[in-house]
């Protein structure tokens, strides 16, 4: 199954949980949407746990190229206080 | 002043007798002298009409109301200050010189300034920038783009020296903590901040541009903190407002302002009241989401255990019923079987045989009994024959002294003396013993 996005992912579970919970469907129907069902939940539980902070500043370069900087939060506090 | 009025009207008095006749200019110049000098500068109010903006740059209009008009000119020196449109149909209030143009004969005000009447001017351009935009249709609801649900980089345009992005960075941090965030910084109040936040704006959307489409940045958020009106007002201008509608990336408005919306606001595709709802707006919170994920894969768990567990039920109640009825039918065949086996059993051939050897031992046992009959009555037969002829025999008759003559040698019977001689040897057998004798006479007859 290709990696959706969250949200998508989140509403396919939804759907599929809904599906279940009509329990009109025959076994076979009910089980590869259970198993569907159970990796998404993993890949959204992943997503969760996945990213990691990271905090740039958008500046142009001499050449005025666009360029990510890393940001030093302690900067700002300093800036504000 | 009304001294001078005076002055002058008693002048005119004295005109009217000698008569003087004017010349049309000097006539004129004496309506404007006297004008000029009786109203100087004034404040008027009234309705703008017959609007005209001159290629020169000066104004023209008239100032009207219900029963009179007043020609006015603005020329460009002063008109530059106007912060608002005029408009026909505004009503205004006009500080300017009551003057006289000759060469029109009209008089006129030359207005040095001019308010919209009950409102700021400034209050009122935004109120034209407003209703320009609306028709536009840059603050249109279809427009307005849906909020990435998760999005993985978040694009912040504010001041870096501003309270806005501390507190976003805080709350941002706090609802998920692990998230990439691009700052791209621009000033936001004073001289040039609207230049530098459409420039970051811009500057964003060619970032984007660089990337791949799964390492875009999916939602901005343009704001500052709280402050005055004049602290806001770059992003009540035009030119900011356009950058927000033309963004290809989903712009979030946060501008600390709780009740009032700037411009910014209406174009933005979403408007917070402060940067720390924008923050809160902009992504859900960790946890919310997995709770809700856990919910689901419960829910989901459990709604299949339920299928499952009836198709359990189903397929129980079915096996049990085959059971049953397979045992009923092995039962009914068992039946038959047996009542088929006891028949089966009856037809044996050993019954028969036994049923035979029953037959035959009773029919033996007859035969033994009427051959044991038989045989007696026989025997009995055979025994009264036997005393018959036991009776008849000749050896019963010796015993009645009666005697066998035998011809010796020849041992043969004797039955007639013809046979006999005298001389012959005679074996007479008595019942008892036997008399050899020799025959001394024969005698016929006896």
């Amino acid at each position: 199954m290709a990696e959706l996005k969250f949200e998508e992912a989140l509403k396919k579970l939804e759907k599929i949980v809904e599906d279940l919970e009509s329990g009109d469907l025959s076994l076979d129907e009910a089980l590869k949407k259970y198993q569907e069902g159970i990796e998404l939940s993993r890949q959204c539980c992943q997503r969760l746990e996945n990213a990691k902070k990271k905090i740039d500043t958008l500046v142009k370069n001499k050449k005025g190229e666009l360029e990510l900087r890393s940001f030093d939060e302690d900067k700002i506090n300093e800036a504000t206080t | 002043m009304s001294e001078i009025i005076a002055d002058f009207f008693k002048q005119a008095e004295n005109l009217s007798k000698p008569k003087h006749i004017y010349a049309v200019s000097e006539i004129t110049q004496d309506i404007k002298l006297i004008l000029e000098n009786t109203f100087g500068e004034v404040w008027v109010e009234g309705e703008v009409s017959n609007f005209k903006a001159h290629t020169s740059g000066h104004f023209y209009f008239t100032l009207k109301d219900d029963t009179a008009i007043l020609p006015a000119a603005m020329f460009g020196r002063a008109n530059r200050e106007v912060k608002f449109k005029i408009e026909n149909g505004l009503k205004v209030i006009c500080f300017g010189k009551i003057s006289v143009y000759g060469p029109r004969g009209q008089y006129q005000i030359i207005v040095e300034k001019i308010e919209p009447k009950g409102i700021g001017g400034l209050q009122l351009a935004l109120e034209q920038l407003k209703k320009k935009l609306e028709k536009e249709g840059l603050f249109s609801a279809e427009h307005k783009r849906p909020m990435p649900y998760l999005p993985s980089r978040i694009g912040v345009v504010t001041s870096l020296s501003g309270a806005a992005i501390k507190d976003i960075l805080k709350i941002l941090d706090r609802r998920f903590s692990d998230i990439h965030i691009i700052i791209s910084p621009a000033q936001v109040q004073g001289e040039g901040a609207k230049e530098e936040i459409v420039q970051a704006i811009k500057d964003l959307n060619s970032l984007n541009e660089q990337l791949p489409s799964d390492q875009r940045i999916e939602v901005m958020i343009v704001g500052r903190g709280g402050g005055s009106i004049e602290d806001l007002w770059a992003f009540n201008e035009e030119v900011v407002a356009r950058a927000i509608y033309n963004s290809r990336i989903p712009v979030i408005s946060a501008v600390g302002h709780e009740r009032d919306w700037t411009i910014a606001d209406l174009v933005a595709d979403l408007r917070a009241p402060t940067p720390s709802v924008a923050a809160e707006l902009v992504i859900p919170k960790k946890e919310d989401l997995r709770e809700k994920l856990s919910v689901l894969t419960t829910s989901l768990k459990r709604s299949f255990s339920d299928i499952a567990g009836s198709f359990q039920e189903t397929t129980d109640d079915l096996v049990h019923r085959l059971i049953l009825n397979m045992k009923h039918i092995l039962e009914l065949s068992r039946g038959q079987l047996n009542a088929v086996a006891k028949k089966l059993a009856l037809l044996n051939p050993i019954v028969l045989i036994h049923k035979y050897r029953e037959k035959i031992d009773s029919l033996a046992k007859q035969i033994y009994v009427r051959l044991d009959h038989y045989l007696k009555l026989r025997q009995s037969e055979f025994n009264g024959l036997i005393e018959k002829l036991s009776s008849l025999s000749p050896l019963n008759i010796l015993s009645r002294g009666y005697s066998i003559a035998f011809k010796m040698p020849e041992a043969k019977i004797v039955k007639d003396v013809k046979f006999i001689k005298v001389g012959d040897t005679i074996k007479t057998k008595l019942y008892k013993g036997q008399i050899v004798s020799q025959v001394k006479g024969v005698e016929e007859n006896g």
